[in-house]
């Protein structure tokens, strides 16, 4: 590995996800990769988690500046499709952020489809839970209604 | 010789980008008529979710259009100054939202169409257009199931709601014919391995549509008037007035920028 590239994947898997920011993008699953070339570009690449997540342009700006202020002046980021991303890119750590911020995370990685069993109330982790949309404030999340203590909360939801 | 093979191949690969862009780009605008105007809340957020989906993968394969056509077009050229004939969606999607039932239903025939499309585009040689394939067959998975449950809601709901959803399917079946038309376009990119035929999609939705129905207690329509024109640039009448509110503000304000 040339020398910066280490870091410069540190300071890129840094960023906050703009919509998430309590996740960073590392912990989302949406860093791909961190290259620095001969000339000191530094090319980043990203994966959307949704085609059309509004965030990603902000994500890339925000790359790009916190690059530069660590002292990178040419970067690039580009956004690659496949392989499409899937909830099993996040990583433990970033599940236990989702936790933290009240957002049931996705099933663990490998769970596959047929593990849609009920979701654990974040507030109050009672098992007595119902789907009101599938459909939530972002692409990547639903709402979920607790029926034990009443709270409604929202769920990253799985994609396979 | 090569290099006019690979143009030919660049013109038909340009005009299936269109095609598969321009169906995402109406369908999303029509959805996004529905914001604040869904019959309830979580409805509104669900079909402004839906359009975005659409609208992100419209926005990668206009671009994408625009690179292999090689004459600068970007997807906003594409989007936004092109007249209607010169779009290249399927009429299913550029006709009128209705009711709720209406948007249901057209959903469920697109969606499902959709994700046979997709499904059969991933795992084809084109990069990008396999790479759209694979992210929007994740997304066209969920439109199913959304348009899918509401059509057994409906369907098998209230007479009220039974008699819309069958309303919506009379106006709606004739445009289906069109999902799988065949032409010498998608028959030189299946030969080269870059598309699907469309006539080989027809059995898996045939079957997803069929069951659905019936679960929701709805007929297949007995319709022989088959509507089409859409890949040729031939459309009905309500693209024209979709396109005129879309790309009112930029004309008036060419080039402006967020």
């Amino acid at each position: 590995m040339p020398a910066g590239e280490s870091s410069a994947w540190e300071v890129a898997a840094g960023v906050a996800d703009p919509e998430l920011p309590d996740l960073t993008l590392e912990d989302l699953g949406v860093l791909r990769s961190v290259d620095v070339g001969p000339d000191g570009e530094v090319a980043v690449v990203l994966t959307p988690t949704y085609s059309g997540c509004p965030a990603l342009e902000v994500m890339r700006q925000d790359v790009i500046a916190a690059l530069r202020s660590a002292g990178h002046q040419s970067v690039r980021v580009d956004f690659q499709l496949q392989p499409a991303w899937t909830t099993d890119l996040m990583g433990p750590r970033g599940r236990e952020r989702l936790a933290e911020m009240r957002i049931a995370p996705p099933p663990p990685a490998g769970s596959g489809p047929l593990l849609q069993v009920s979701l654990k109330c974040p507030q109050c982790g009672s098992l007595r839970t119902r789907e009101t949309s599938h459909f939530g404030s972002t692409s990547c999340k639903s709402l979920w209604r607790c029926l034990a203590c009443g709270e409604p909360f929202e769920h990253f939801k799985a994609l396979y | 010789m090569t290099t006019m093979a690979s143009t030919a191949i660049n013109q038909d690969i340009f005009e299936y980008s269109l095609r598969l862009g321009d169906d995402a780009l109406v369908l999303s605008h029509r959805l996004s008529e529905w914001a604040a105007h869904a019959p309830e809340f979580e409805e509104d957020v669900a079909l402004a979710n839906l359009a975005l989906d659409l609208l992100g993968q419209a926005r990668t394969l206009l671009s994408y259009a625009g690179e292999v056509e090689g004459l600068g077009r970007t997807e906003d050229d594409l989007a936004y100054w092109r007249d209607d004939r010169q779009y290249r969606n399927l009429l299913l999607v550029e006709q009128p939202n209705g009711d709720f039932a209406m948007t249901i239903t057209r959903h469920l025939l697109f969606s499902t169409y959709q994700l046979s499309l997709y499904d059969a585009l991933a795992p084809c040689s084109d990069v990008t257009l396999a790479g759209v394939a694979a992210k929007g067959a994740k997304e066209a998975r969920y439109h199913r199931d959304h348009a899918a449950l509401w059509t057994l809601r409906l369907g098998d709901g209230t007479a009220e709601s039974h008699g819309r959803m069958d309303r919506a399917l009379q106006a709606l079946w004739p445009f289906t014919a069109e999902l799988f038309e065949g032409d010498q376009i998608l028959e030189r990119l299946a030969i080269e391995g870059v598309a699907p035929r469309s006539e080989s999609l027809r059995p898996g939705w045939d079957l997803f549509i069929r069951e659905t129905l019936e679960a929701a207690t709805l007929e297949v329509p007995a319709t022989t008037t088959w509507r089409s024109g859409g890949r040729r640039g031939v459309h009905s009448e309500h693209l024209g007035h979709l396109l005129a509110e879309m790309q009112h503000l930029h004309r008036s304000h060419p080039d402006a920028r967020w």
